[in-house]
């Protein structure tokens, strides 16, 4: 037999994103330790629809960690107690039988709620348009396999490249600041040499973008990689930092 | 201007003010040193830096930095308070490898501040100011402004100060443990290797600095018990 726990769940609750939210408090009873946190969100909002009332929006897709949309902060985490994973791998084993459960939204100035427990992330997309591709010039470009890479950069880049952009270090900062997913983002690419070529424009357009879009200022407290599902370093930051510094005393 | 609009370019003039001020720190933490092996040579650094235009240049050069630094705290605070939005967490709970000091740089700033304030006012007032305005023709003594020694073993003699400015440094040492490693990553200078070294390195220069003042401030403490 499955082990169940009874638990409350306490749950923001926003009609829309210029209405006043509130939080509401759930009880639910023997939810199987087995299940995700997602499934157990499933069954509470199941047993609202049942008595006909509105079910709690929340923001999910692959259910298996990788498009980076659960986007909960649960008990003061941003997806949840147990480390570098997504909400949706979290398990209701982490949690005690008769304990209270607070889910909140990611709260930032650039990620407005949308619904209840859902934001708007697009502030993300608009980043990396700003700057977070390589160019296609068509022309007598190599075979990326015949392009010489040592092992440690490419060791980093495939690291920095694990970002999902799902917004927890956002989330996590006291700060507002996205400059761990910008640094991943430009990190990826100014490692390796196809992205270096167009690395100076693209590190000024990424960052200026970020500023743009309300993001704060990053004063190197570090809960931004302590909370990150994919174990983004800290150090990525210090990278974005020589790119940008370095493109701005080009000019 | 990219120093005040970019985010980067904000935290460059944090960094490269609070880097300037602890290479300030080290060199007047030095000189205090010498309060304690010779009080004789100590005044005549006091005398030797007196209201001399190199010293003047300094004193204003470091006043600029201070000022820079402590707008900029401000500044970045407030935006920072902003970006993170009207709404707040109901519930939030410490990374364990988050220091303390790093999100708390402007309360422990303040505090610096204040203590600053008071150490201005219990020294630099009395002595290179009154130098100044007795060369600008003023009416005033000038024959203790060079005493340094005499002014820090009366402070020092009341425990009240003591304490105050001990626990004045107390604050500076949580701020530099933060704020050196954090410059030098601010400048881009940090890896996954020097991330571990660097953190070490601050909590060993903050404890270096700190001793150097906190030294002086014990030692003539002691002082005006035994004698
Ligand atoms: C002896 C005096 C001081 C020294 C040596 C000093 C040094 C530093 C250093 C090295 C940093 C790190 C910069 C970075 O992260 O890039 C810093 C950050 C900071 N300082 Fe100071 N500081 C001093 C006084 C003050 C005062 C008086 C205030 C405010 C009233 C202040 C407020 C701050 C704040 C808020 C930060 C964090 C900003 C950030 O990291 O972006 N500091 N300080
Ligand atoms: S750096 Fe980590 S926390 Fe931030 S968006 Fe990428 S995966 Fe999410
Ligand atoms: S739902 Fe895709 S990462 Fe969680």
């Amino acid at each position: 037999m499955d082990k169940t726990i009874n638990i409350k769940v306490k749950v923001w609750r926003q009609a829309g994103p210029k209405v006043k939210g509130h939080f509401e408090t759930f009880e639910l009873n023997n939810i199987s330790t087995d299940s995700s946190f997602l499934e157990m969100l499933d069954v509470l909002n199941e047993k609202l629809i049942s008595e006909r009332r509105e079910p709690i929006a929340f923001d999910h897709d692959c259910r298996e960690g990788i498009c980076g949309m659960c986007s909960l902060y649960i008990n003061g985490h941003p997806h949840g107690p147990d480390d570098e994973i997504t909400t949706c791998q979290l398990h209701m084993r982490k949690f005690k039988d008769g304990e209270t459960i607070t889910v909140e939204p990611w709260r930032s100035a650039a990620f407005p709620v949308i619904k209840d427990l859902m934001v708007d992330r697009r502030a993300f997309d608009k980043i990396i348009q700003a700057g977070g591709f390589i160019s296609v010039n068509t022309g007598g470009v190599p075979d990326a396999n015949a392009i010489p890479i040592p092992k440690k950069n490419a060791d980093l880049a495939m690291d920095a490249a694990a970002c999902i952009g799902c917004g927890a270090c956002v989330a996590a900062c006291k700060n507002g600041s996205a400059m761990l997913f910008v640094s991943a983002k430009v990190s990826q690419l100014a490692l390796l040499p196809q992205g270096q070529v167009e690395a100076a424009r693209r590190a000024k357009a990424m960052v200026a973008k970020m500023d743009e879009l309300g993001f704060g200022n990053c004063t190197n407290t570090g809960a931004c990689a302590a909370e990150c599902p994919k174990g983004i370093k800290l150090s990525n930051i210090a990278r974005l930092n020589r790119e940008f510094l370095c493109a701005k005393l080009k000019d | 201007m990219w120093l005040k609009d970019s985010s980067i370019g904000r935290k460059l003039i944090m960094s490269i003010s609070g880097a300037a001020l602890i290479l300030f720190l080290l060199f007047h933490g030095t000189m205090n040193v010498v309060a304690i092996i010779s009080p004789k040579g100590y005044n005549m650094i006091c005398e030797f830096l007196g209201a001399n235009w190199y010293a003047l240049v300094g004193t204003i050069g470091l006043a600029v930095l201070v000022v820079v630094h402590i707008l900029y705290a401000f500044y970045l605070t407030l935006l920072n308070y902003r970006a993170r939005g009207f709404e707040r967490y109901a519930v939030t709970k410490k990374q364990a490898s988050v220091e303390w000091s790093s999100k708390n740089m402007l309360v422990l700033g303040i505090i610096v501040l204040l203590g600053i304030g008071l150490h201005l006012y219990n020294f630099w007032y009395k002595m290179q100011w009154t130098e100044l305005r007795h060369m600008m023709g003023a009416d005033v003594d000038i024959s203790k402004a060079t005493d340094g020694i005499g002014y820090i073993s009366e402070l020092f003699a009341n425990p009240v100060y003591s304490l105050v400015y001990l626990i004045w440094l107390g604050a500076l040492w949580f701020h530099l443990t933060h704020g050196f490693w954090s410059a030098l990553h601010t400048l881009g200078w940090n890896n996954d290797i020097w991330m571990k070294r660097l953190r070490v390195i601050s909590y060993i220069l903050a404890t270096l600095i700190v001793l150097m003042f906190a030294a002086v401030v014990i030692y003539y403490y002691g002082c005006s018990l035994v004698c």
